[in-house]
Formats: C-alpha cells, structure tokens, sequence
C-alpha cells in the first residue's frame, strides 16, 4: 500500500506492505537509523520516537497507521544546535555505549516538555544494559533547568 | 610560563566529554546494526531446535525455490576448517552432522529481503534423530553420562589447589553449598555486521566485538583465506560485557559474501540473540572455612563446578579464575581447592564481566557472614581481620606486590551514610513493588548486608598479553594534530577518551584523532578482563614516548642543541628557553608504532595450582541496604554503596560510570536476571521474561574511590570494570538474608524463596 509520513519535517511517500513496522519503515525505508532495534517487542525502549509530540514505540507501531508527524532523534536539532536534552546528555556523560541513547533521548524529551512530575517511572521503559541510569537522571535535571531558565526569559 | 599554567583539558585525570557522545545522542553514531550497503542482501541463520540430536539429511530444495533467495549454505560449503573457538577449536562454524545445543547454526540463507531469508530458513528440511541431552553437569562426568563430543569425556578443566596442611582442623567450621544461575550479558546492540567482498576472493568485514584479531584468526581459519584477505573493523558497538568475545555472525556473513560476491548483512533478532552468544557460567559451589575462635581463617575448602554447555569458549579461563581467586580476598595458609568446568548439551557458556569470581564471590560471601555470625563477630570486622594486605601471599602463593586494601575498602563503606530510617507513611514508589501499590509499608523489612571482592585483571596464567598502538604527530593547518590508532575495541567504556587523553599528557597537543579500530594495525588485545586502559593504554603511552624521543631527536639535528624536551606545543632547552614551536620541527610526520606488554604471568602448577598467575589484582566492598516484603517476595535494593581502589583515575568520571554500571549488573544477577534452562531448552529468550534492571531499579549509589598506584602499571592505573560486578551482588543478596533470616543460598533470589 501506498502511505505518507511527515517524519522531521519532511514529507516522505513510500509503498509498504501493511505490516511493515514504523521502525522498519524508518531505518530500512528511509536510512533513518537513529532508533534502534534492541528487541522489535516494545520491551526495551531503544526504538522511541515522537508520533504528534508522544513518545512511541516505533517497533510496535504500524507504518501505515501513523497519520501525525513523526520525529525521531535526528529531528532534534534546530539551526545546527543539538536540542538541549541532547547537550545535556553529551555533558552529563548520560550514556556508556550509546545504543539505547536515541530512545532515551526521545523520552527524556517528553518527560521535559511535558514537565513530569517523576522522572525515573517516566524514563523505567527505557533500558540501559550500561546502567548509565544516574548520569541519564542528571541529564534530564540539567535540561529541565535549560528549560525553566529559558521560559523564564520567556 | 610553567607547564602547569599551559596545560589544557582533557588531559589525564580529567574527564573530558567522550569524542564519540554527540554522535550518540544526536543518532548519527553508526552501530554494527546500521550499517547499510545498496547492493547488499540479507543474512539469516537456521539454528538448531534441539539440544543434542544427529542430522541425518538436510533438504533445500524448497528453500532455495522461494523468490528472492541468492544462497544456502551447510557445513559442506565451507572452504577452510570448519571450527572456531577462543581457546579450543571445539566449535563448528556450522554444524556438521551433529547439534549440541539448542541454537547451535546449522544453515544459513542468503536473501534480498530479512523476511524472504527467514521464510527461505523455514522450508529447509532438516532430518534431525533426537539424542539423550547431558543436561544436568552435576552428572556430566559420570561413567554412565553420554559424551557431549565423541572425541573426549566431559571435562574442560580441572583445576586444582593444594597449599599448607593437606587436613587441617579448626576449633570453628562453616560450610555451605551455593548455587548461581546462568546470566546474560544482555547488550541492547544485537550481534550484526557487513561483510563485503572485495571481487578479489578477499573480503571487508565490518562488525561489532570485542577483540578484532582473535576474530580475524578465526574467520580465516574457516574461510581458509590468509589474513590479508580477511580485513576488519570495529562497527558501532551497543554494548559487550563479555558476550562478544566470541564470534557469533561473522564468519556467516563472510561465508555467505564470498559465495554470493555481495555484500551480506546479518543482524540478530533478540530472541536469536539469546542463543548467539555464550552466557555466565552457572554454578554449584561447595565450601568450608575453618577458623580460630578470634576469627582468623585456618583453612578453606572449596568445590566449584561451572557448566560450561556446549563448547569450551572460554570456560578454561574461567574454571582458572574461579580456581584461583574463588576463596576471596583474603589471607589463609592451608588450601584445598577443586574447580571444574564440564560440557553438557546446555547453552554454551563463556565470558562475562567478573567471569568465574562474580560466581564464587556469592559462595565465599554468605560463609565469611556465617562465620562471623557463628563466633559471635561483626561481619565487616571479620573481613577486615582476613582481608589482604600488601605483601600477603594469595592461595596460588603469589605475593600480592601493590596495595590491597581490604579492611579500608569494608569499613569504607560501613562508614558512608545510611539511608534514613523508613518512619511513618512512605511513598509507595519507594516500597517494593513500586507503583503496583503491592503495600504501604506492612511486611517490608529492612536488611543491610557487605561483601568484599577481588579480581585479576588482564590475561593471567602465562597468556602473551599484549597490545599495540601506533600514533603519529604532524602539522595540520598550521596546528600540531596527533592520531592514535589502536585495534583495541571502544565498547561504552571510554577508551578512545583515554587514548586522547594519553596523547595530550604525553604529547602536549590539544587535537588528537583516533583512529577507525581496524587491524590494518597490529592486535589491541581483547577488550575484557579490564585490560584495555592497562594494556593498550600502556601501548599509547609507550609509542608517545617513542614519538617524543622521535621529535626532540629531529629537533637536536635541526637545531643543534641537546638536552631538549617537549612542553605543550613548544620545544624547550634545558634552561627553559623556548628554541622552537612543535609545528617548526614537524616538517614531516613522525610515526611510531609500539607493541607493549605487561609483566608476564606463569601458568599455574598442575598438582598443587601454585604458581604467580596474576599480573594485577583490583579490590572492591560494597554495602547494601534493602527493603524486602517478606509477604510477596518483593525487593526493592533502597542503597548500593561502595568503595574500589582504582590505582589512579585517569578518568574520573569514567571510573564511576563503570562502577555504577558493574553494580548494576551484579546486582541483577543477585535479583532477577536468570536464563532458565530446561532439559537444554531455554525458557525465556526475551526481555518480558529475561528482566534486567530498569532505572527504577537502580538505587542511590555513594561510590568511594581510593587511588593506591600500583608500582607496576602504567600511570599507577588498575581495571575498574569487574571489580564492582563481583562484589554488588553478594551485597545484595546478604541484605536480603538479613532481612528476612532466610539462608538464600541461590541466586538469583526469587520471590517464592523469600515466601516459603
């Protein structure tokens, strides 16, 4: 079948046959690669994207039903700049091999905008088999403040 | 101008930002499992249904009819010899008319699309004739048991250690029996690479591991191609901990690149990935201390036994650390210890971080608390009266040449803070059971319980342990830029910081470049055994040196003055007079490569395990402090605190990242991590059923880094990777027998072992 994803802005046309996941579709369809595939069963969290600003498990997610805009981590970025949840897990050191860090992120991006009031129960389908868990929880922190000193100028 | 004031960041002892961490959170780091040609087609693997059967006929014909496919291939179609292994060539690149275990790769398929090649891998008709499966390795040598390889009995190794009074007595005697169930290493990254021929009979694999050359040697073996045709290099890696250190798909995507003249890619399913890798050992674990009435250990006896499944991988390396280190670290003259590792028709085991300590350490542990319980002692002080000291002789009779601070490690953490007391009405979030709201505080109990650990690092017992590194200074752009290339493998844990770091200390240049792992340069050795900051960063250091004296040597002949050396960027004379920038002297590039070695290790005396094994040892003490619910089971890890010696820090940061996530995984094997094997089938090759800890799980950690530089190592550094694996999980399982008064000698620790 035929379908269109908007994914990071861009409008994408593809013909899929109907079972094809969203993370297949993104990462063998569309060379976008930054989710991950550590268990294609929503049991590890690596593949999370944003389908209309919530945070989605790609791999349990059937292409041909996303109709809102779907942003995964390499849509992050404004004017060059890596978003500030990805400053801050680059400066908080928030990861160790990195694989689960696309999902993370996405997460940690959700749990900020959306102001969650417990980080850690937002963050727990996320695993990270390094455990890098107390440097992830900082990362968050910092964006958070990022976050309320930016809206404070607001 | 001191070099003090000069100096920049990211030097050694700091903890610069990892050069490959904006690639990894903005998701343009390109993992083994990305990797992505135009041409390429699909690799799949037909594994065994069966633990142990004989393969009669294999049939292809309607595989190979199915659309789409471009090759199947058996056992027949490989070139070289058809085995692999790390430490025996036991291992059958593809199985060659008999399975050993649940898994083991008997085809393979070649497709243009994952789903045509599993489809193709469903139609091949495999006559198998089930055999009896050696499934309990307890019996495993046994007169009457089946032989898992035709060619020899069951045993990998027996090892053993005779040391003092063959029949000791002691006024007090503890014994215990321990069992340890099979762990997962559990990496997020599933096994996957790119093998791309080269049109020239060659082929460029691109794949994630843990020690490229021992792949290689491997691969050619079978390919039955020399080394010059058989190029790797280190894909993204998604994490190891042991489970790459053998070969998994590369030798499949190879075999099946040649054939096809395309590029293959395989990447494993996480239910496949369950059986393509080797686990933990389990183990069973009987043990006996013999003691003075004032505490002091007289004599210890253990019996280790570790099924090692299938193949041999690397259970010779783990019997011999189980064997060696398995007592703990602590002082004691009369010794008898027998460790074994046998075959059985189970999943094949090998390494994982703390291998064969991480399994003993649950056993010595819970008897070093019964023996302080049975005399009436306090348990940190027990640890503390035995624990080693610098100069003390370990049970292989090795002296322990740099520090071991064990009594400083426990009561270390004795003293850090306790969480607060639980009082009146708690958050739910903070009980076990968290947010099932499962209670409100009735029945939970808290536990507080210690252990103490330590580790070889390195490869021991006489193994040529060495690594490579190759670094070249010139000037780019006006400024001086050094490259460091090593094969040595970045899996998470930070060691291309560490390179830079290096080269900035020894180099005084701000830029430095590393280089793609590949084995156009000579072996790094393996990343494991915490070896790599040790090792190879012994090799980057050594060939900065070389390169320095390269420099300084141009300089004299160009400058006409001696006595010359290098500060930051400047050449400078003995007086301290600037006489040239770097970028003057660097008209040409210098590059040296340097192959570097530690001390050797000897092989252990056969009869009596006696023998200097070891290069390095590294200790660790944890604390913990649970809550249990003792009406469900439940437990919920409220503190995991402790203290390592770590030589010297070169990376702070880097240090507690490793400690944190060694504790992490200690701590799920004390828990909940377990592959369940039944009659050699495994039960829960997912991650609903194979539970490993989530954030939630991860408790506040206080960690405690003591800096005692061994004498003996590069930058006084010690491995920090596995000393904190093997000591969180005693911890933990000790809180929870003081919890609830139950013995608990197994782990994991199930929920129905806390109830009944």
């Amino acid at each position: 079948m035929d379908i269109t994803l908007e994914v990071n802005g861009e409008t994408r046309h593809l013909s899929i046959d109907p079972r094809v996941t969203l993370l297949d579709a993104l990462r063998e369809r569309l060379g976008i690669t930054g989710p991950k595939k550590g268990c294609d069963r929503g049991q590890c969290g690596a593949c999370t994207v944003h389908v209309d600003g919530r945070p989605v498990l790609a791999c349990l997610t059937l292409a041909a039903t996303v109709r809102e805009p779907v942003r995964t981590v390499e849509g992050l970025a404004a004017d060059g700049r890596p978003h500030p949840v990805q400053q801050a897990f680059a400066e908080q050191d928030a990861l160790q091999c990195g694989f689960c860090t696309s999902g993370q992120v996405m997460s940690a991006v959700a749990a900020v905008e959306q102001e969650v009031a417990d980080v850690r129960e937002f963050m727990s389908g996320n695993l990270c088999r390094c455990a890098a868990y107390p440097n992830i929880v900082a990362a968050v922190e910092q964006a958070r403040s990022t976050k309320e000193s930016a809206d404070a100028r607001v | 101008m001191t070099s003090t004031e000069t100096r920049m960041a990211g030097r050694l002892g700091d903890s610069p930002l990892r050069p490959d961490g904006t690639l990894k959170v903005t998701g343009e780091f390109a993992y083994s499992s990305d990797l992505w040609h135009d041409d390429m087609v699909w690799g799949v693997t037909l594994r065994s249904p069966h633990p142990s059967a004989r393969i009669r006929a294999i049939d292809l014909t309607d595989a190979l009819r199915v659309p789409g496919v471009s090759a199947i291939l058996t056992a027949k179609d490989v070139p070289g010899e058809n085995a692999v292994g790390l430490e025996h060539l036991d291992t059958p690149a593809l199985a060659d008319g008999v399975v050993r275990y649940q898994g083991e790769p008997v085809a393979l398929v070649a497709a243009d699309h994952p789903e045509t090649a599993r489809r193709a891998a469903a139609r091949i008709v495999v006559d198998y004739e089930v055999l009896p499966a050696v499934t309990d390795p307890r019996t495993a040598l046994d007169p009457d048991t089946p032989w898992v390889h035709a060619d020899h009995d069951n045993l990998v190794r027996d090892l053993r250690i005779r040391r003092g009074d063959p029949s000791p007595t002691a006024p007090v005697v503890v014994s215990l029996d321990f069992e340890v169930g099979m762990q997962d290493q559990a990496f997020l990254g599933p096994e996957s690479g790119l093998a791309v021929p080269d049109g020239e009979g060659g082929v460029d694999l691109y794949v994630a591991t843990q020690w490229l050359h021992v792949d290689q040697g491997q691969v050619c073996r079978v390919l039955g191609l020399p080394p010059e045709q058989v190029r790797l290099t280190l894909a993204g890696v998604g994490g190891a901990f042991g489970g790459r250190e053998d070969l998994s798909m590369h030798v499949h995507a190879c075999l099946l690149a040649l054939h096809t003249g395309k590029p293959v890619k395989m990447s494993y399913a996480r239910d496949e990935s369950f059986f393509g890798h080797v686990h933990r050992h389990p183990a069973w674990l009987r043990y006996e201390f013999g003691a003075r009435e004032t505490g002091e250990l007289v004599y210890a006896k253990a019996d280790i036994l570790f099924d090692g499944g299938a193949y041999a991988s690397s259970t010779p390396a783990v019997v011999g650390n189980g064997g060696t280190l398995g007592l703990g670290p602590y002082r004691i003259p009369n010794v008898h210890v027998d460790a074994r590792g046998v075959y059985t028709n189970n999943p094949t085991c090998g390494a994982m971080r703390g291998f064969g300590c991480v399994q003993a350490a649950f056993a010595h542990e819970a008897l070093m608390d019964e023996l302080a319980d049975r005399i009436g002692m306090d348990r940190v002080e027990i640890r503390a009266l035995n624990g080693m000291v610098e100069g003390d002789l370990t049970i292989t009779g090795q002296v322990v040449d740099s520090a071991a601070p064990v009594a400083e490690l426990i009561r270390t953490v004795r003293d850090l803070p306790l969480p607060a007391e639980p009082a009146g009405e708690r958050d739910i979030r903070e009980l076990p059971g968290g947010a099932s709201n499962t209670t409100h505080g009735e029945g939970v109990r808290r536990g507080i319980g210690y252990a103490v650990t330590y580790k070889n690092v390195g490869f021991s017992e006489g193994f040529d342990d060495y690594s490579t590194a190759r670094v070249r200074l010139e000037v780019v752009g006006g400024e001086p830029v050094a490259t460091v290339h090593t094969a040595a493998a970045e899996v998470g844990q930070g060691l291309i910081t560490i390179e830079q770091q290096i080269c900035r200390t020894e180099l005084g240049v701000e830029q430095v470049v590393v280089h793609p792992k590949d084995t156009t340069v000579g072996s790094g050795g393996s990343t494991s055994a915490s070896r790599q900051t040790y090792v190879t960063g012994g090799a980057v250091k050594a060939a900065c040196e070389a390169v320095r004296a390269s420099v300084l040597r141009r300089a004299s002949e160009a400058l006409g003055r001696a006595e010359l050396r290098l500060d930051g960027e400047k050449i400078v004379a003995a007086g301290g007079e600037v006489v040239a920038s770097l970028a003057e002297v660097l008209t040409d590039p210098v590059e040296e490569t340097v192959e570097w070695r530690h001390r050797p290790t000897y092989p252990i005396d056969p009869e009596t395990g006696q023998g200097n094994a070891h290069v390095q040892y590294a200790f660790s003490a944890h604390r913990a402090v649970v809550d249990v619910d003792v009406e469900l089971g439940l437990v919920k890890v409220v503190a995991l605190d402790t203290a390592q010696d770590v030589g010297r820090a070169l990376n702070p940061d880097a240090v507690v990242g490793q400690i944190q996530g060694g504790s992490a995984q200690g701590m799920g094997l004390a828990l909940m991590e377990e592959i369940v094997v039944q009659d050699g089938i495994v039960k829960n090759p997912s991650f609903t059923d194979y539970l490993i800890p989530t954030i939630l799980d991860m408790p506040p950690m206080q960690v405690k880094v003591l800096e005692y530089a061994d004498p003996h190592a590069p930058y006084g550094v010690r491995g920090v990777g596995e000393p904190p694996t093997i000591s969180s999980g005693p911890a933990v399982a000790a809180a929870i027998r003081a919890a609830t008064g139950k013995p608990l000698r197994r782990v994991p620790v199930r929920p129905e072992h806390i109830t009944f």
